[in-house]
C-alpha cells in the first residue's frame, strides 16, 4: 500500500486533517501535523486494513538552517500486513510534538533519546529525562550546530545521587533501628 | 625435597628467576643444595608478577577479545593472569577494555580507587588509548586522562596475542619495579 | 508472635557488573529476594557514533557502524550498505548477495554463540563458555581469512565487496559447517535437559506477542512469544527469498523459550550457509560495475587515464548520495537492525541513525521482570542479549 492508499484508508477515521505525502524510496512517507498525530497513530494502530500495531523507531533529523529545523520520524510496522510506514513530523525549537507513548510504550526511550539528542520537547511525556548523556550535561549534541568535537577534561568525580541531608537522615534512621532490637 | 627430574628443572628455573644481585650461589654455597638465596624485593616481585588478577572491567568490543584470551585456545592462564574478579578489592590489575565515554569515567575512577595497592592498569585498545576513532564530544581521549596507564595494547580491538604480549609486559614490568 | 516489620531495600547493580553485558546500570527495590521495582539506567557505552559518522565520507562509515553492535558487527554493516544502496538505486550482482547472505549468518552464528556461552556461563554452566568461544574461534578465522580481521572485517562495503573471497574460503566454510552441527548437539546436551538450567529458565522472564510487539521486541524475543515475524521472511533483502529456510517460534515467552529459539536458529543459519556456500561459484563479480561508487581494477588504475582519475576522486572525495531518505531493515542476531539514512546529495551522510534492539530490550527490562527474584534478574538479562555497544551507541 502506497502513501495516498494509507492517507484514503486513514481519511473517514481522522477526518478533517491534512496528510502530505512525501517522496521516498522504500515505502511510504507521510507528513502529519503535530496536533493530529496522537489521532492518527491510534487509528494506524487499530484499523483492520492496517494494523501497525509495532513501532520499531522513534528518530529524528536535524534539517538547520531551515525553519522548521526538525523532523521526527516514526517507523512503524504492520505484522498482518506486511506493510511499513514512516511517520514524519516537523518540528522547531520552541514548538513540541505529543508523545505517542500512550499508542505504543516503546516509544517511551525512543523519544526520551530524541529530546536528549536533539532537544524536541514531547508534550504529554511522563519521564522527559536524558537518556544517554549524563544528567548534567549542556546542550543536545545530535544538532547540527553543537561541535563534533569538545575540549574539555573528563570529569572524575560523580557525587552521590543522595544529598548529604538525607545521608544524615539515613544513617541516624538505621542507628535508631539497631538501638530498638 | 621430590627428586625428580622435573621438580629439579623448575626449582633450577625458581632459583633463576629469584637470583639476587651477587647471583644464587653466591655465598659459596653448592649448586646442588635446595637452597635460594636472594632479596625480599625479588620474592615480592616474584609473587606479584606470578599471580595477577584483573578485574573484569569490559567496556565495549575490546571485552569480547578479552574474553577469547581467557577462554578456549588462547587461554591466559598459561600467563597465571585468568582469575577475572567481579570485584576490584579482590583485584591488582584493570584491563580497561573499550571505550571509555565521559558518563562512565566518574564509574571507573571510582573502582580503580577501590582496588588495593599495588595496582596497575592495562589500556587494552585504540579507544581506552587515545580515543580511537571515536573523536567526539562523547568518549574520553585516552584514559590515562582518568586512572594512570602502565602498558597501552594497540589495536581496534588488539587481537588475543597482543592483549598476552601487554601482560606480559607488564610482569617484566613489575619484575623491574622496586617493591 | 511480634508482627514481621520487613522494609524494601535499594540495590544498586552497575554500571560495573560481571554479569549485565556490559556497563548497564540497574537500581533494584528488593522486598526479600522479591523484585519490587527495577530502573535501568543507560548511556555509560554513548559513543557518539551517529554524529561522527555526519563528518565521515559515505564508504568511511561502515568501520563505525560495525562497532555498533559490535556482536552482529557484518549485521549493522549490511544494514547500512543496503540502506546507502537503496538511495543510490543500485542492484548487486547474484555473487554478492550470495555471499553476503553466507556472510551474515555466519555472523549471526558467531553472535548466538557469544550470547549462549555468557548466558549459561551466569546461570552456572561455566563451561560452556569455553565450549562456545572454542567454536567462535572457527568463524575469527574465516573473518580473518576474508579480511584480514578478526572481529571487524568492514568486508561488506557500498556498492559490494571489499575484495574477492580468498583461495581456500570454501573449503574453511564447509569444513565448519560439517563440523558445527554436531556442536549444537553437544550444547543442547549439556543444557537443555539439564535440571538446574531448566528450573532457572522456565516461568522466568514471560512476555506475550502482544507485549512483546507493544513494546517493539520483534526479533528472537517476540520469536520466543509466538510471533513468527522475521525480517527475512517479512521483507527479504539481499534474496533471502531463495533460500529455504525456516523461522523458529516458541510459545512460552520464557527464558528458557529464547533459548530455545536461539539454538534452533543456529541450526537455520547452517542450513542457510550451506545453500549459499554451494551457490557462490570460486570467481566472479565481486561488487556492482557502477563508476560512480566502484574504483576500477588496479590493472587499469595503472594504464588508463579516466580509470586513475575516477580512481583518484573516488579515494579522495568519495562519492555522492542522491538526496533523500532510506531505511532498510535486516534480521540482525538480537532482532531487527536497520539504518535510517538521511543524504542531502553530497558525499557526507546528514544524519545516520541505527535501529537498536537491545536498548527497546533494556527498556522493556522491567516487564519482563515484573515481581521476580533477584536471581532472575540475571537470567532474563542473559535471555534479551542485550549489546550495549548497540543500546547506547
Amino acid at each position: 500500500m502506497d502513501a495516498h492508499g494509507i492517507i484514503t484508508a486513514l481519511a473517514p477515521i481522522v477526518p478533517g486533517t491534512v496528510y502530505e505525502a512525501g517522496a521516498s524510496v522504500d515505502f511510504a512517507t507521510l507528513y502529519v501535523p503535530a496536533n493530529r498525530l496522537v489521532e492518527t497513530c491510534l487509528a494506524l494502530r487499530d484499523t483492520p486494513s492496517l494494523r501497525f500495531t509495532a513501532l520499531v523507531e522513534v528518530t529524528a533529523a536535524d534539517y538547520f538552517p531551515r525553519d522548521p529545523r526538525f523532523e521526527v520520524v516514526y517507523h512503524l510496522l504492520s505484522i498482518p500486513n506486511r506493510l511499513r510506514l514512516r511517520l514524519k513530523v516537523r518540528a522547531n525549537e520552541t514548538g513540541s510534538v505529543p508523545t505517542v507513548q500512550d499508542v505504543w510504550p516503546s516509544a517511551g526511550w525512543l523519544e526520551r533519546e530524541v529530546w536528549d539528542m536533539f532537544g524536541i520537547v514531547f508534550e504529554g511525556h511522563p519521564d522527559l529525562r536524558r537518556l544517554l548523556m549524563p544528567e548534567d550535561w549542556e546542550g543536545h549534541p545530535q544538532r547540527k550546530d553543537y561541535p563534533v568535537q569538545i575540549r574539555k577534561p573528563a570529569q572524575t568525580y560523580e557525587p552521590l545521587e543522595i544529598s548529604e541531608e538525607e545521608f544524615k537522615a539515613n544513617l541516624q534512621r538505621d542507628r535508631t533501628r539497631r538501638m530498638a532490637h | 625435597m621430590p627428586q625428580t627430574d622435573a621438580h629439579l628443572s623448575a626449582f633450577a628455573s625458581l632459583r633463576r628467576d629469584l637470583a639476587g644481585a651477587e647471583g644464587a650461589g653466591g655465598h659459596g654455597l653448592d649448586p646442588e643444595l635446595p637452597l635460594i638465596t636472594t632479596t625480599v624485593e625479588k620474592i615480592v616481585q616474584w609473587a606479584r608478577r606470578s599471580a595477577i588478577w584483573p578485574v573484569q572491567f569490559g567496556l565495549a568490543c575490546c571485552a569480547i577479545e578479552m574474553m577469547a584470551t581467557v577462554a578456549s585456545r588462547y587461554d591466559l592462564a598459561r600467563f597465571g593472569a585468568e582469575v577475572f574478579r567481579g570485584s576490584p578489592r579482590q583485584s591488582d590489575l584493570m584491563i580497561v577494555a573499550g571505550r571509555l565515554s565521559r558518563k562512565m569515567a566518574p564509574a571507573m575512577r571510582r573502582v580503580y580507587d577501590q582496588m588495593p595497592e599495588p595496582k596497575w592498569v592495562i589500556s587494552m585498545g585504540a579507544c581506552a588509548s587515545i580515543g580511537g576513532v571515536f573523536d567526539n564530544y562523547a568518549i574520553v581521549q585516552g584514559v590515562d586522562q582518568v586512572v594512570p596507564v602502565d602498558v597501552y595494547v594497540p589495536g581496534c580491538p588488539p587481537r588475543p596475542e597482543s592483549l598476552i604480549y601487554g601482560i606480559v609486559q607488564l610482569q617484566q614490568k613489575i619484575a623491574r619495579s622496586r617493591a | 508472635m511480634a508482627e514481621l516489620r520487613t522494609e524494601t531495600m535499594t540495590v544498586n547493580m552497575g554500571p560495573q557488573h560481571p554479569s549485565t553485558h556490559g556497563v548497564l546500570r540497574l537500581v533494584l527495590e528488593l522486598d526479600g529476594e522479591v523484585i519490587r521495582s527495577l530502573r535501568p539506567t543507560i548511556g555509560y557505552l554513548h559513543t557518539g557514533i551517529e554524529k561522527t559518522a555526519e563528518q565521515k565520507k559515505w564508504q568511511q562509515v561502515v568501520p563505525l557502524v560495525e562497532r555498533m553492535d559490535y556482536l552482529g558487527a557484518q549485521s549493522n554493516s549490511l544494514a547500512y550498505a543496503l540502506s546507502v544502496e537503496k538511495l543510490l538505486g543500485l542492484e548487486m550482482p547474484q555473487r554478492v548477495r550470495d555471499i553476503r547472505v553466507l556472510i551474515a549468518e555466519l555472523q549471526r552464528i558467531a553472535s548466538h554463540l557469544i550470547w549462549l556461552g555468557t548466558h549459561a556461563l551466569e546461570i552456572g554452566a561455566v563451561s560452556m563458555l569455553f565450549y562456545a568461544i572454542r567454536e567462535r574461534e572457527l568463524i575469527m578465522n574465516i573473518n580473518e581469512l576474508v579480511a584480514g580481521f578478526r572481529f571487524f572485517p568492514s568486508y561488506f562495503r557500498i556498492g559490494g565487496l571489499r575484495e574477492d573471497l580468498p583461495r581456500g574460503f570454501h573449503e574453511a566454510v564447509n569444513a565448519f559447517l560439517d563440523r558445527f552441527p554436531a556442536k549444537i548437539d553437544e550444547f543442547e546436551g549439556l543444557l537443555s535437559k539439564n535440571d538446574i538450567f531448566m528450573r532457572r529458565t522456565q516461568g522466568v522472564g514471560v512476555v506475550s506477542a502482544d507485549a512483546a510487539l507493544a513494546w517493539g521486541l520483534v526479533g528472537p524475543i517476540a520469536r520466543a512469544s509466538g510471533v513468527d515475524y522475521d525480517v527475512r521472511k517479512y521483507f527479504p533483502y539481499s534474496g533471502y527469498e531463495t533460500y529455504d529456510f525456516e523461522v523458529p517460534t516458541e510459545r512460552e515467552g520464557d527464558v528458557y523459550a529464547r533459548y530455545r529459539v536461539r539454538m534452533r536458529e543456529l541450526r537455520e543459519s547452517v542450513t542457510i550457509c550451506r545453500q549459499a556456500i554451494t551457490r557462490i561459484p570460486s570467481t566472479g563479480a565481486w561488487a556492482c560495475d557502477d563508476p560512480r561508487v566502484v574504483p576500477p581494477p588496479k590493472d587499469k588504475v595503472y594504464t588508463e587515464m579516466e580509470a586513475l582519475i575516477q580512481h583518484f576522486l573516488i579515494y579522495s572525495q568519495g562519492f555522492t548520495v542522491p538526496a533523500g531518505d532510506a531505511y532498510v531493515p535486516v534480521e540482525g542476531p538480537r532482532g531487527e537492525h536497520g539504518v535510517y539514512v538521511v543524504s542531502d546529495g553530497t558525499n557526507r551522510p546528514w544524519r545516520i541513525k541505527m535501529r537498536a534492539p537491545s536498548l527497546l530490550a533494556i527498556q522493556a527490562l522491567p516487564t519482563l521482570v515484573d515481581a521476580g527474584l533477584i536471581a532472575d534478574v540475571v537470567a532474563v538479562i542473559g535471555s534479551t542479549d542485550v549489546v550495549m555497544g548497540d543500546c547506547d551507541r
